[in-house]
């Protein structure tokens, strides 16, 4: 400090106040959240973060996070070689893929299958969770009930726009079908009028993002309208056979309708006549 | 004796008096029909073709054939308000507006897939067991038409409702259509009356699936009956049967009464699958557009050899004189059904200009009597279904979790190899048997009977094999082998001297050649004493 005309001894002086400790905590709390505010991407994420949570929600989300998810994506979530990034995919995604069991993933094969929730994944955690990574970088929501309300929907538009989108992966009635390199489009039949509209807007493992310009919330909901109606419809012919076509049908006229006339033209020829 | 009421004895004279059929009854009532469960495997596809027809007819009263777009106002709600054609629009009524309808749409479909089926069970038994050996070429002929009508029936009828699924077959259709060289798209246009789908495809449909095929298949498969009762049906050999005999109940009461039996049966099945088992339900599908493709896009089962084709082929393209020859469906759309087709129609002329056997033949072979045909049939099968299965290969990848590409990969392997290690395995199994049925008669059969012998030494009493089981056996006829030696010059006979001939003496002598000649007696010495016990023993006939 030689030259500079302040004493080291008055700055040693002031910095033993009473309030420099105070003043300290302001600067450093002002520098952070002034630069927070600078570098973060846009404006809304904290009204999006309440849109979808309690500030609360965050907190508990983010010790969810990371009791759960940050040895695959990061303590951060900024993404490991294991698995993607996760600011930006929105609570959405969160809520899809944690409510249907697919994350956390139980190992790492070409996708992550639905199955039974892990036991801390209440409805409640899910949505701390999500409400953490909706903060880190906002993304699509989770939809509202009315959003989703296949009784509000219109079956037969939703109907058109199903077999124009979706069954040549999903199958007609939403089945499922079989993708490449060991992937695949799963069943439909699980899945919640929520799940539906989160899997359209946020495109989880092989499936392309369907977002509001593309198929509007309206539409959405026509479709959720059509895949419950049709999945909840009894067959009216008699066993769906599994509803995947042909393939059962045919198997079924050999296995069932062909082996019962067989063991027919064996029982008639079997008796004999008696010798009068 | 009663003399018949005279209600039945006047209506009969005046009938007989006109038409003379007394005589014809006579002779025919009488004929007799042999007795084996196989043979009743055809008339599985004739009974289903008389369902086919009657729940058909039902059909075309409410179907209309019409690419016309209409708007859907009927009872099936998640379709409200939707653009389709007349076809779908009218299908949909007749499966909810109709009724009985669904029922009667899902009889005929059931019925269209056992009379395909019928008709390859039944195709399958006459191979294995020759039975269209001379004189029955004409009438396997006829058979291989009206299998090949059959497979044209159901495409044309799978079309016919327009919806989606139908729709895929359609433009499968047309891309094979278009596969074809030079001609291709000539014929496509013409198809489908200009730029596909077109408005005429459904409406040509209807005809061909309605008038022309069914009328066709029925003059057909009366010349098949008529040829079967004139040339008299096939036995398997046993006691007392020769080629100059047939052994079997008369048709009148006997065989008449089991083949309705067999009718009820079939009907019975069919009515069964048609009320519990929901087929092709055209209201999920949803309309046709060609736009639109569901996963899991499959025809029925008959036509799922060449969709597995088409699935294993990879994309072969070549541009020739600025004309695209697209071999990635013209090879799977022509090469196996070619195969399969043309190698059956022509199956007893090979067989006869390889063996020179040119007697007539009226009792069946035993499968294994004639290994080299059995495993030729096998490895057909094997080369069909390993193209059928693989029809299915997405819906298997989708349900058993096996990668789709590997699936691919496989058939293509095993389009190959699986056939050859079928013809094998099956010749293999062919000799055993032989060696079975060698062992039986030279042996006879274990009794069960254990004996202990004054020295201390124990045997098994076999008894000589019941009289209709060695009848049975010995029925095998020997295959001929065409002469090939060389005269005492040197000399190879005439057909044995080119290279041609030369290659057909070889076959016929491994085609004919008996490897495990029936042997009658107790010829060898080892057995001699275990054979002395069964005089003194129970001689007991085993059935």
């Amino acid at each position: 400090m030689i030259g500079t005309g302040i004493s080291v001894n008055s700055i040693t002086a002031r910095r033993r106040h009473p309030l420099a400790r105070v003043a300290v905590l302001a600067l450093a709390l002002g520098l952070l959240g002034g630069g927070y505010a600078l570098a973060a991407p846009n404006g809304s994420t904290a009204d999006a973060a309440i849109a979808s949570g309690k500030a609360d929600d965050v907190a508990q989300g983010k010790s969810l996070f990371v009791a759960h998810c940050a040895s695959c994506h990061g303590l951060n979530a900024e993404g490991t070689k294991k698995a993607p990034t996760l600011i930006g995919v929105g609570a959405a995604a969160v809520n899809f893929q944690v409510s249907s069991g697919r994350m956390p993933a139980a190992d790492a094969g070409p996708q992550a299958p639905r199955k039974p929730r892990a036991e801390w994944a209440t409805d409640q955690a899910v949505d701390q969770l999500a409400a953490y990574v909706q903060s880190l970088g906002g993304g699509p929501t989770v939809p509202g009930a009315e959003q989703v309300d296949p009784a509000k929907g219109d079956p037969a538009k939703g109907g058109e726009l199903f077999r124009a989108n979706c069954i040549q992966c999903h199958n007609f009635v939403g089945a499922g079908g079989a993708l490449t390199y060991g992937k695949y489009a799963p069943p439909l039949n699980p899945a919640t009028p929520t799940q539906i509209y989160e899997a359209m807007a946020t495109g989880p493992q092989a499936m392309p993002v369907f977002n509001d310009s593309t198929i509007t919330p309206e539409q959405k909901r026509d479709m959720i309208a059509y895949i419950t109606h049709v999945r909840s419809q009894v067959d009216p012919g008699g066993s769906g056979l599994g509803r995947i076509g042909p393939v059962t049908e045919g198997l079924v006229a050999w296995v069932v309708g062909l082996s019962l006339l067989v063991l027919a033209s064996i029982w008639i020829t079997a008796k004999k006549r008696r010798a009068a | 004796m009663n003399a018949p009421p005279k209600a039945i004895s006047g209506v009969s004279t005046f009938v007989d008096d006109r038409i003379g059929a007394g005589n014809f009854l006579k002779r025919n009532l009488r004929k007799i029909f042999p007795d084996h469960w196989s043979f009743l495997l055809g008339e599985i596809a004739l009974y289903s073709f008389i369902i086919l027809l009657l729940t058909g007819t039902f059909l075309t009263f409410w179907f209309k054939p019409s690419m016309g777009e209409v708007t859907y106002t009927g009872n099936y709600a998640p379709l409200y308000g939707v653009r389709m054609s007349e076809a779908y629009a009218s299908a949909l009524h007749i499966s909810f507006d109709v009724r009985g309808g669904l029922l009667m749409r899902q009889i005929h479909h059931w019925a269209a897939l056992l009379f395909v089926g019928g008709m390859t069970v039944h195709m399958l038994r006459i191979f294995f067991t020759g039975a269209y050996r001379k004189p029955r070429e004409l009438n396997w002929i006829i058979g291989i038409l009206l299998l090949s009508l059959a497979l044209l029936e159901g495409l044309t009828g799978y079309s016919l409702p327009d919806d989606l699924l139908s729709g895929a077959g359609l433009r499968i259709t047309q891309g094979v259509a278009q596969s074809i060289p030079i001609v291709g798209t000539y014929v496509s246009f013409f198809l489908f009356g200009g730029e596909y789908p077109g408005h005429d495809v459904i409406s040509r449909f209807y005809s061909i699936h309605i008038l022309l095929i069914p009328g066709i298949l029925l003059a057909l498969v009366s010349a098949h009956m008529i040829l079967m009762w004139v040339q008299k049906h096939t036995q398997m050999p046993g006691k007392n049967r020769t080629d100059k005999n047939v052994v079997g109940a008369p048709f009148y009461p006997a065989f008449m009464i089991k083949s309705g039996a067999f009718f009820l049966f079939t009907f019975g099945v069919i009515a069964l699958l048609g009320t519990f088992a929901q087929i092709n339900p055209i209201w999920l599908f949803g309309p046709y557009t060609p736009a639109d493709i569901s996963a899991g896009s499959q025809p029925d089962w008959y036509m799922g050899f060449l969709e597995g084709a088409l699935r294993l082929m990879p994309s072969w393209e070549i541009n020739f004189l600025d004309h695209t020859v697209t071999f990635s469906v013209l090879i799977p759309a022509l090469v196996p059904l070619g195969l399969v087709m043309t190698g059956l129609a022509l199956y007893p002329f090979l067989e006869q200009w390889i063996t020179g056997d040119r007697r007539e033949h009226h009792i069946a072979d035993r499968p294994r009597n004639n290994p080299h045909r059995t495993a030729i049939g096998i490895s057909g099968m094997t080369f069909y279904g390993i193209l059928w299965l693989l029809g299915a290969n997405d819906e298997i990848s989708a349900n058993f979790h096996v990668d789709l590409y590997t699936t691919t990969w496989f058939g293509r392997f095993a389009i190959f190899i699986g056939p050859a290690i079928a013809y094998w395995i099956t010749y293999r199994m062919c000799i055993g048997l032989q060696r079975k049925d060698a062992e039986v008669l030279s042996h006879g059969v274990e009794s069960g009977v254990i004996k202990r012998m004054p020295n201390g030494q124990y045997i098994e009493v076999h008894t000589p094999p019941a009289e209709d089981i060695a009848a049975h056996i010995r029925g095998k006829q020997e295959i001929p082998v065409l002469e090939s030696a060389e005269d005492g010059e040197g000399i190879p006979p005439k057909g044995a001297r080119s290279a041609i001939g030369r290659l057909r003496a070889k076959m016929s002598e491994a085609y004919g050649t008996d490897r495990v000649p029936l042997t009658d007696g107790h010829h060898e010495e080892a057995h001699e004493e275990e054979h002395a016990g069964v005089g003194a023993g129970d001689r007991k006939e085993l059935h």
